[in-house]
């Protein structure tokens, strides 16, 4: 009895201590092989890393995200593989596959481990195939995603067991697709691809366009009428989504215009001023955003999604403030002869270039997008960027302001009476020349502003401004002088234009084309769009 | 209006340059050496660097006792990024300041401006940038990379190592970017790549507004084969682009792009986290690890008192015609133009990739080619590079009307475009 009991523990610890050999074993197994990750080829590392996929072990995920990310270290002393975190001038290495903290290590000890868009792509679709049973939804859900985009035969067993398991709906929707998808490339009978055929049909857009075209090379005969029905479908609703998308671009690059050109709606439309400056107070405000952004980065790192809204204020202050050193400095003693404008002001766009040369260096800055503003959402089928309509709105929302402004509050009823009747409102006791220097600083920081906004999506460099001055004119000429609507109108009619001409005429062509269209505007309406009536015209 | 305007601003930009470098007047005991880079204007924002890298091999090989026993001085001119300044400012350079050689120019059209002004005055000019090719001209070296340096190697990484079947040549609408996307398209039609499966596009300088041409390539790219695109935009133009293609999604793994106008400097003033995959072909990347390099960016930030400055592959461009020079006036024991030229050739030095370049009787250099992807850092890793040198072909194969055209400016052909087929000189170019 005892000794049959001793003898039972013991047979019971041989079985443990087998497993936990072979579990010892494959655990080596894993790191050998991760350590081969570090001195290999690009096509060795590519062999490895499927044979690292087809272990099916999860602890390997971490050490091939490290890879795909560029963080996976080899250490030149011992051949050892690490993820590593920067931490100073040293790195801290992390096991590969426990995660363990290792403590530090000099940088010069360490060698990365090289990755190119191939292995990035395998890597992609080894992740994909890893995570399908992760317990976290949203894991699943991008493994899914990931197998969507490039599915492969191999991926295809995996697949239907995580369908099997799968409980969560909107997975699983991404999953059926996704299995369409690979059967699609798998060799399955035809019937079966027949089906995925209709599934991926079904779900639309450019990728599956791209995967039945892929498909229909080495289709079998009875199943090609099917692909290229389905081809032909997609086809129909994208060339539909098509012509909304370029209406869309069309508001968008509407939206650019109006920022540029509102503040010169003010300066050249309400107050006459050819003001050749107007671009570089465009890029005064980019800059200005440049030097918060800065300045955020280094004090309050905390602070940078809100960095934009740090800039505007501290925009329209300081290009309002060059605009009225500029007015009291040097163009209030040019009204009237608008050629000096136009020359003095063109002197004023050169030494504003050249002093921002001179201070930041000729290079581009670096404005970083805050994370509102990165990246892309679908709306139907149209790819709606992020930072596009977040431009949208703000130049409605400065548009509507400025209106305010104009229409409602007393300083704006005071610069209307200026420009339309300079001795009428002088002698009502209004101060011209205050109302004046106040109105030309209003339309430079407004022109800042949208400098702050422009630098989300151009250069910020000395030449930024001198990208905008012409098409700036262009819309404030074409939209009516001297009447906001005009502006907003003008904008919004050439934005699309252009953006309807361009994908049939080129990016070149299209803009010589609204020229063209513009100059014959012009001729047969010499006022622009909305002109202004009455006397104020003779004024 | 604003033409006008711009006329008189170019005029004024004029006088004041003209105005500002006089006065480097010195003693005649030292060998002059003109830089003529534009410090203003668009062009600014990439010749300003070759500029200052001139300035510091000057001061370097100074510290190192001259050049024939006399020190160097430079002699620094604005053009403005203005082409015809371009030919005003060289001459002044040669024929009032007498400098021996110059260095400078950075697009083709500012090249083509100076070209008659040194072959009248008989003077020697570097050119550092990447080209087009199709000229060969005796008094020009051109140290950067011919199409063959650059767009052929990468295009042939891209067949082999992505198996890429269709391809978008974008480019900036001049000279550079349609010669080169021609023989592009010449050298893939020529590989089996049917003309449906190649879309061309060009974009004015400058072009800021990418959503249409972006979505173009998406679509273009869902045939169902490996899309690619070859990038011969130019300057400016890049970030937004860039940016566009970040924002749309387009993953480096998906539909890569392989730059030739965009480096290190252009990178700066990028976020390149989206990027990161994104290629670019070049003969030098700052990445490159060999003692010369690291020794020449500790000298570069050093000069520049900036830690966070980086060198790019037109500095090396300057690098080595610098030093080639150097060893060709050493050679000719004199700076006078004729002995430096037939010096030239054949002469070798050390690059910054941990080789060797050598002037070819072409006037044009051998050079490896790297292909680098770009890193979160704004850096390039090199992912595969020429197993060897490659000289550089001034008359490309790949075009019907230069194809037969040599160069050799050795005596006795001394000839910028020899037609091996009529056994003569003088066609293209000439």
């Amino acid at each position: 009895m005892h000794t049959r009991l001793i003898h039972r523990f013991l047979q019971c610890l041989l079985v443990a201590l087998c497993l936990m050999a072979t579990d010892l074993r494959a655990a080596d197994d894993l790191r050998s092989m991760v350590n081969a990750l570090g001195g290999g080829s690009f096509q060795q590392n590519q062999k490895q890393i499927e044979a690292l996929a087809k272990t099916g072990d999860p602890k390997i995920v971490p050490a091939l995200e490290a890879l795909a990310e560029g963080d996976l270290y080899l250490r030149k002393a011992d051949g050892i593989v690490f993820i590593v975190r920067p931490a100073g001038a040293n790195f801290r290495l992390i096991d590969a596959l426990t995660g363990d903290d290792l403590g530090e290590e000099a940088k010069a000890g360490l060698e990365k481990v090289k990755v190119n868009n191939g292995l990035r792509r395998t890597i992609r679709g080894a992740l994909g195939g890893l995570t399908l049973m992760s317990p976290d939804v949203n894991v699943r859900l991008q493994a899914a995603g990931t197998i969507l985009r490039t599915p492969t035969a191999d991926a295809l067993d995996g697949l239907e067991i995580a369908l099997a398991a799968e409980t969560d709906g909107a997975v699983k929707a991404v999953l059926e697709k996704a299995r369409a998808a690979a059967i699609l490339v798998s060799d399955r009978p035809v019937e079966e691809k027949k089906a995925a055929v209709a599934t991926v049909v079904q779900t639309g857009g450019r990728d599956s366009l791209s995967l039945l075209s892929g498909a229909l090379a080495s289709a079998d005969e009875s199943l090609r009428p099917d692909i290229e029905a389905g081809i032909r479908q997609i086809e129909d609703q994208l060339s539909l989504w098509a012509g909304a998308q370029n209406i869309w671009y069309g508001l968008s690059l509407g939206s650019v215009l109006l920022l540029a050109a509102i503040g010169l709606a003010i300066t050249f439309g309400v107050m006459g001023i050819i003001n050749m400056a107007h671009g570089e107070m465009v890029m005064l405000g980019a800059y200005t955003t440049f030097v918060v952004q800065a300045y955020i980065r280094a004090a309050w790192p905390g602070l940078f999604e809100w960095s934009l809204a740090i800039a505007l204020p501290l925009a329209f202050l300081v290009t309002g403030a060059v605009g009225l050193v500029m007015e009291r400095g040097i163009i209030r003693f040019l009204y009237g002869r608008p050629l000096e404008t136009l020359l003095a002001t063109w002197g004023v766009s050169l030494i504003l270039q050249q002093a921002v040369r001179s201070i930041f260096g000729p290079t581009n800055q670096e404005v970083a997008n805050p994370s509102w503003m990165s990246g892309a959402f679908e709306l139907g089928g149209l790819t709606v960027t992020w930072n596009r309509m977040w431009i949208i709105v703000f130049s409605l929302a400065v548009f509507a302001f400025l209106l305010f402004l104009l229409k409602k509050t007393p300083m704006g009823l005071q610069m209307r009476a200026v420009t339309q009747n300079r001795r009428m409102a002088s002698s009502m006791g209004i101060r011209t020349p205050w109302v004046d220097a106040l109105t030309f600083a209003l339309g430079s920081g407004i022109a800042g502003i949208a400098g702050v906004a422009l630098s989300q999506i151009d250069n910020v460099s000395p030449n930024l401004g001198q990208g905008y001055i012409i098409d700036s004119f262009m819309v404030v000429v074409f939209g009516g002088v001297g009447n906001l609507w005009g502006t907003l109108v003008g904008a919004f009619t050439l934005g699309i234009l252009n953006k309807v001409l361009e994908p049939y005429a080129g990016a070149v062509l299209g803009k010589i084309l609204v020229l063209v269209l513009i100059i014959l505007f012009i001729q047969k309406r010499p006022r622009g769009l909305f002109a202004l009536k009455g006397r104020a015209v003779e004024a | 209006m604003s033409i006008k305007a711009r006329a008189t601003g170019a005029l004024l930009a004029a006088i004041l340059s003209t105005t500002a470098f006089h006065g480097a007047f010195a003693a005649d005991d030292t060998i002059k050496v003109g830089i003529l880079h534009s410090l203003s204007g668009t062009m600014a924002i990439s010749e300003t660097t070759l500029k200052d890298a001139m300035l510091m091999l000057i001061e370097e090989q100074n510290k190192k006792g001259g050049l024939l026993g006399k020190q160097l001085e430079a002699v620094v001119v604005d053009p403005a990024s203005d082409w015809p300044l371009f030919a005003e400012k060289a001459r002044e350079l040669v024929s009032v300041n007498k400098v021996s050689a110059v260095f400078g120019c950075w697009t083709s059209v500012s090249r083509k401006s100076v070209l008659p002004v040194f072959e009248e005055l008989n003077s020697i000019l570097f050119y550092p940038v990447q080209y087009e090719g199709e000229e060969s001209q005796r008094n020009v070296f051109y140290t950067g990379a011919a199409p063959n340096q650059q767009a052929i190697p990468a295009v042939d990484y891209l067949m082999e190592n992505e198996s890429v079947e269709r391809w978008v040549l974008a480019g900036t609408d001049y000279v550079y970017p349609r010669t080169t996307n021609k023989i592009l398209e010449a050298y893939l039609i020529s590989k089996g790549v049917k003309p449906e499966d190649i879309m061309i596009n060009y974009t004015p300088f400058g072009h800021s507004d990418w959503q249409t041409i972006v979505s173009d390539i998406k679509k273009f790219g869902s045939a169902g084969k490996k899309t690619a695109v070859v990038s011969t935009i130019n300057g400016d133009a890049n970030v937004p682009f860039y940016k566009e293609l970040g924002n749309q999604g387009v993953k480096a793994e998906d539909i890569p792009v392989v730059a030739f106008s965009v480096g290190e400097e252009e990178l700066a003033g990028l976020d390149t986290g989206p990027l990161v995959g994104h290629l670019a072909a070049w003969n030098y990347f700052q990445s490159v690890d060999n003692p010369a390099n690291a020794e020449f960016i500790k000298t570069w930030k050093a000069f520049t008192k900036n830690d966070k400055r980086v060198t790019n592959d037109p500095m090396e461009a300057h690098y080595i015609g610098f030093n080639m020079w150097l060893k060709a006036v050493e050679k000719a024991g004199t700076t006078d133009t004729d002995a430096v030229l037939d010096a030239m050739i054949g002469v070798s030095v050390p690059n910054l990739s941990g080789g060797y370049s050598t002037m070819m009787p072409n006037h044009h250099i051998t050079k490896p080619v790297l292909i680098g992807e770009i890193q979160a850092d704004g850096q390039f890793e090199t992912v595969w590079e020429t197993p060897g040198l490659v000289v550089g072909d001034e008359w490309s194969d790949f075009l019907a009307d230069s194809k037969d055209l040599i160069a050799d400016w050795r005596a006795p052909m001394s000839c910028g475009n020899f037609n091996v087929a009529t056994g003569k000189c003088g066609g293209k170019g000439s």
